[in-house]
């Protein structure tokens, strides 16, 4: 499927917490170069700490987390936007490059930049707290895109919005994907959200984590696209294989 | 401004009313001055003794101000001290509530007998009433950091101490300034208190030495003048400390941000 080696795989993954919770269990999986791949799974089936892993904010209890240069930016995307209450949407933005050393002056065009990219131009000096849900998350986003990442890691980005919000930035997710050309991970328990937004789908099963089935997904993503009937089918495809995974 | 007039204009109503009342009690049931005298006896003790009641409270203010600078410093280093680890924190916070809850009264003899200079050793006792709030405030603030802000920078490698300066302090900002309002009250009156117990004439005395001094000699006007200077001066404080606290949060934090209706 993939000539190229992977930009980064885990091989036989394992992961316990002190607690004694197994969330992943010989996980094996590798993301290639340009990808948008979801990670479709029940609450409690270890998403999340792939992506963790990913990051490089957890130790592995066992197997290896190879990439394919040294150098790999990562962008992360929580669930909540988490953002510093007490800086501007430009200080927020502006906190990759100001940990790398650059200075607030020389960074300025690169947080427009992003800014512009995410539909945020004219917000620089609001406060987080005066911003909608969505307008955070594009925050959020921006921050993440300053860093010029290779790969571009999310975690359910989109699960607290409402529907017409969460599909206006699933579009422009798409969009900034299909320009930028990145690698996208992204977490979510919806079919229809993973559906939309995928190269690739790998459904996991939980207790202990790890990928049950894996779904390639073609055709052209655009808003018509919502209502297609190849939509409809492939939701279907992903549904069946999810509570097949479930049941597992 | 119309908000502004309804937070006034009752409390103020009130007040007149209360003075009013006070004043036609003292008189109608003729109480002498001696025993409680009324607002207009204790203003003209506060106009005629303006001269030795002026100097004390700036004495006192001196002092107050003093601790309350030295517990801000002072509060923030020991909290920052023991932000850096839990077994530091763990290791002399209980120290730090020992001072806390022995009560000042009890202690300042032993301190105003230990430093020989009486200023440095009032000093000493408001700060120790007023360093606490701050302490436990910003140490507490400082271990409340988003921890999936603090994911983040790790994620962008940050160091320790971009870490302390990008997260962590300003995340306890509020937490601290809520301290320092407690704090501004508590070394007003840590400094009374020192300054009753150490109890010493002469001209460099605050006043609660005028309280001391007005009781001895039956001046209750004059008590009553210098009462009401302490408490005006913690009142100030106290609105000074609410304004520096919103003026900081005003953009961002939820207590000083304005519920829209």
């Amino acid at each position: 499927m993939r000539e190229a080696p992977p930009l980064v795989a885990l091989r036989g993954v394992d992961k316990a917490y002190s607690n004694g919770v197994v969330a992943l269990k010989g996980l094996d999986l590798a993301i290639g170069e340009g990808e948008f791949v979801s990670l479709l799974g029940p609450s409690g089936c270890g998403k999340s700490t792939i992506l963790r892993l990913i990051a490089g904010l957890g130790e592995l209890s066992a197997g290896a987390l190879e990439w394919s240069s040294v150098q790999h930016e990562i962008g992360f995307v929580f669930q909540d936007p988490t953002l510093m209450p007490w800086a501007s949407v430009f200080d927020n933005i502006y906190l990759p490059l100001r940990v790398r050393g650059v200075r607030r002056a020389d960074a300025a065009a690169r947080v427009e930049q992003s800014m512009e990219q995410v539909g945020l131009a004219g917000f620089g000096r609001a406060y987080p707290r005066e911003l909608s849900g969505g307008m955070r998350m594009r925050v959020s986003i921006a921050r993440a895109l300053v860093a010029e990442p290779r790969i571009l890691l999310m975690d359910e980005p989109f699960a607290a919005l409402d529907e017409i919000t969460r599909f206006r930035l699933n579009d422009d997710l798409l969009a900034l994907w299909s320009s930028q050309r990145w690698t996208v991970v992204f977490v979510t328990h919806s079919v229809f959200e993973s559906v939309y937004l995928s190269t690739r789908i790998l459904v996991m099963s939980s207790r202990p984590g790890r990928v049950s089935s894996e779904v390639a997904l073609e055709g052209k993503r655009d808003p018509s696209f919502r209502t297609s009937a190849a939509y409809a089918e492939q939701c279907r495809t992903v549904s069946a294989r999810l509570a097949q995974a479930m049941q597992s | 401004m119309k908000g502004l007039l309804a937070r006034v204009v009752p409390p103020v109503v009130i007040l007149i009313v209360g003075l009013a009342a006070w004043e036609i009690a003292v008189r109608a049931a003729a109480i002498p001055v001696y025993i409680l005298p009324g607002p207009v006896a204790i203003v003209q003790a506060l106009v005629r003794d303006w001269a030795t009641l002026y100097p004390s409270l700036l004495i006192t203010l001196a002092i107050t101000a003093g601790a309350l600078a030295a517990a801000t410093v002072l509060g923030v280093a020991i909290a920052v001290l023991f932000a850096q680890s839990k077994w530091i924190e763990m290791s002399f916070f209980p120290y730090a509530v020992i001072l806390q809850v022995t009560p000042i009264v009890a202690i300042a003899p032993l301190i105003i007998i230990w430093v020989r200079d009486t200023a440095t050793a009032l000093l000493i006792c408001a700060w120790i009433v007023a360093f606490f709030p701050i302490v436990s405030n910003t140490t507490l603030g400082l271990n409340s950091t988003d921890h999936n802000l603090l994911n983040l920078l790790q994620l962008y490698g940050a160091s320790r101490r971009q870490v302390f300066w990008y997260l962590r302090l300003p995340s306890a900002l509020p937490f601290f300034l809520g301290g320092l309002r407690i704090s501004g009250g508590l070394a007003l009156i840590g400094a009374v208190v020192a300054e009753f117990v150490a109890g010493s004439g002469g001209i460099q005395s605050g006043l609660a030495y005028r309280i001391l001094e007005a009781g001895y000699q039956l001046q209750i006007p004059r008590m009553f003048a210098a009462l009401f200077m302490i408490t005006g001066t913690g009142i100030l404080i106290f609105v000074l400390l609410t304004l520096v606290n919103h003026y900081a949060l005003r953009r961002w934090h939820e207590s000083a941000v304005r519920r829209e209706g």
